[in-house]
């Protein structure tokens, strides 16, 4: 965690219209405001639509404000951005069929210019971190889609990014591999003590993997309500925690609300 | 190489060999005339008795459709990259091309000859470039811009700058799509320089054999000159698979994946 800045992600004021200045404009977020602490996991939940990902992107820069600011560690996010300040995952593991698994993660290390024997220390180091240590010559087409998202998890970790923005990142998993892969997320998020901003539309994944939940409206987005979660140190029991179950009620009321309020 | 694919050879040569010996059959069973349709057999020692003419043939034809074949291909991704880059002239060339490819364009090989000389073979090679051309340019236009959203994102997320993005996603991206379209431009650049051949350019080559031997109604002979017109056509198209094979060994790696509950198990 980084001394000097107290605060990882500022969003002011946010607003974001889709379109030109015509009848057919979409305002996907109107006036959001949202902190996120460093070593915080912070996740976006709402029904489709509600521009949860737009914030996402908005905060990686992927996206300009139509108003207001985000600021990433103290500076404007574009800066960020060519601070190599981000790590992305995606629903789509992005993995090129190109590249092996191991090339897949030095890809941004080669961007960044690290000579080829610390990039492949460090690929061998992210390749045990998730747990693949023997799949690194393999092509991705040849591994099964949790283990694709654990590559992309890895490569979005390879340069020690002090924030990791994820999209879903577990939606097209089934639920077994997607319980498991939730549990890995948050080993590696202990072991890196990364901040994490996280978009999900599911109540149970939340509220496993988060510090809050941050509960969108939508047309236009709006935070409705943001949930605290504490569980202390999460395990499979976790799940079944009478705590886990209040917690996740508790979100889905927020929901509930919010859908009632269309 | 793995022994299936060695045996994956094996149904095709069969039927081929079965179809040469039924064809030698029937036209000396139904006593068809040599001149309709001649034995495999009398092709072939054809082939062998005016070896020197047919291989000369051959070889000119060959060197114009492989040179027309490698401007082409060169023009095509050329344009391709440029166009990727400023998205205004892909958006009026694209459609423009598939347009210009759905006609025929060996049919030019006349007014070719009256642009480019019809004694040289600058004619002809220029018919071929321009078959070759349109192929290679839309499919790899289409390689260079038919890339996940995603993909592009992460990049930006990565600071990479177009460049970047060009030469790390876009191009190994549209590897592919050019591999589909140098296999159907390797054998269509014979076909283009035999038809081109048909109008004009020098007279010792396929096109002109095949013309000629006909008028003379030496079937048999130009039969032989078809059949070594096959053969490049077929030694450019097994080029275009090794190239292919070479250019992207991702694409011939072992097919097995590897699931989450058998690597689960191997942790354990």
């Amino acid at each position: 965690m980084n001394a000097t800045s107290d605060v990882a992600v500022v969003v002011d004021g946010v607003h974001k219209v889709f379109g030109g200045a015509g009848a057919d404009d979409v305002t996907a977020l109107a006036g959001i405001d949202l902190a996120v602490v460093p070593g915080e996991f912070v996740s976006l939940i709402g029904p489709s639509g509600c521009g949860k990902s737009t914030l996402l992107r908005l905060i990686g820069d992927l996206l300009e404000p139509t108003a207001g600011t985000v600021t990433v560690f103290a500076k404007p996010a574009h800066q960020a951005r060519l601070d190599q300040d981000y790590g992305m995952v995606f629903q789509h593991p992005g993995l090129f069929d190109w590249r092996s698994v191991a090339a897949n993660i030095e890809l941004p290390l080669e961007l960044h210019d690290w000579s080829k024997a610390d990039r492949s220390a460090r690929s061998a180091a992210m390749l045990e971190l998730v747990r693949l240590e023997e799949f690194g010559g393999h092509y991705p087409r040849q591994l099964s889609g949790g283990m694709q998202q654990r590559v992309s998890i890895a490569r979005a970790l390879s340069f020690e990014p002090r924030l990791l923005l994820m999209d879903e990142p577990f939606g097209a998993l089934d639920e077994m591999t997607r319980e498991h892969m939730q549990g890995e997320l948050l080993r590696i998020w202990r072991e890196t003590e990364t901040t994490v901003v996280f978009v999900t539309h599911s109540i149970p994944e939340a509220t496993f993997l988060s510090n809050r939940v941050v509960v969108l409206s939508s047309r236009p987005g709006r935070i409705s309500s943001v949930v605290k979660v504490d569980l202390g140190d999460r395990t499979d029991d976790t799940r079944e925690d009478p705590e886990f179950f209040r917690i996740a009620t508790e979100v889905r009321e927020a929901l509930r609300a919010v859908e009632a309020g269309e | 190489m793995r022994l299936p694919r060695l045996w994956a050879a094996g149904p095709p040569l069969v039927v081929g060999v079965v179809g040469l010996v039924l064809w030698e059959g029937a036209v000396a069973g139904f006593g068809i005339q040599e001149f309709l349709l001649p034995r495999p057999s009398s092709i072939f020692t054809h082939l062998l008795e005016d070896w020197a003419v047919i291989s000369h043939a051959g070889w000119e034809t060959g060197r114009i459709a492989v040179s027309g074949l490698l401007v082409g291909i060169l023009l095509g991704v050329l344009l391709a990259v440029f166009t990727t880059r400023f998205r205004v002239l892909h958006d009026g060339l694209a459609p423009l091309a598939v347009a210009i490819n759905a006609t025929p364009i060996v049919a030019l090989a006349p007014i070719f000859n009256a642009w480019f000389g019809i004694t040289g073979t600058l004619s002809n090679q220029a018919v071929v470039v321009a078959v070759v051309f349109f192929p290679v340019f839309i499919n790899t236009a289409r390689g260079l811009t038919d890339v996940h959203p995603a993909e592009i994102e992460l990049m930006r997320s990565y600071a990479a700058g177009d460049w970047a993005i060009l030469r790390e996603v876009r191009i190994p991206n549209a590897l592919p799509f050019f591999a589909n379209a140098l296999r159907l431009a390797a054998p269509l650049s014979v076909i283009a320089a035999i038809v081109a051949e048909y109008f004009g350019g020098p007279q010792d080559r396929i096109g002109n054999v095949i013309t000629s031997n006909a008028a003379l109604a030496r079937y048999d002979v130009t039969w032989a000159a078809i059949a070594m017109a096959s053969v490049i056509g077929l030694v450019l198209f097994a080029v275009a698979l090794v190239v292919e094979r070479v250019s992207m060994p991702w694409r011939f790696a072992g097919d097995e994946e590897i699931t989450e509950e058998l690597e689960r198990e191997r942790q354990t």
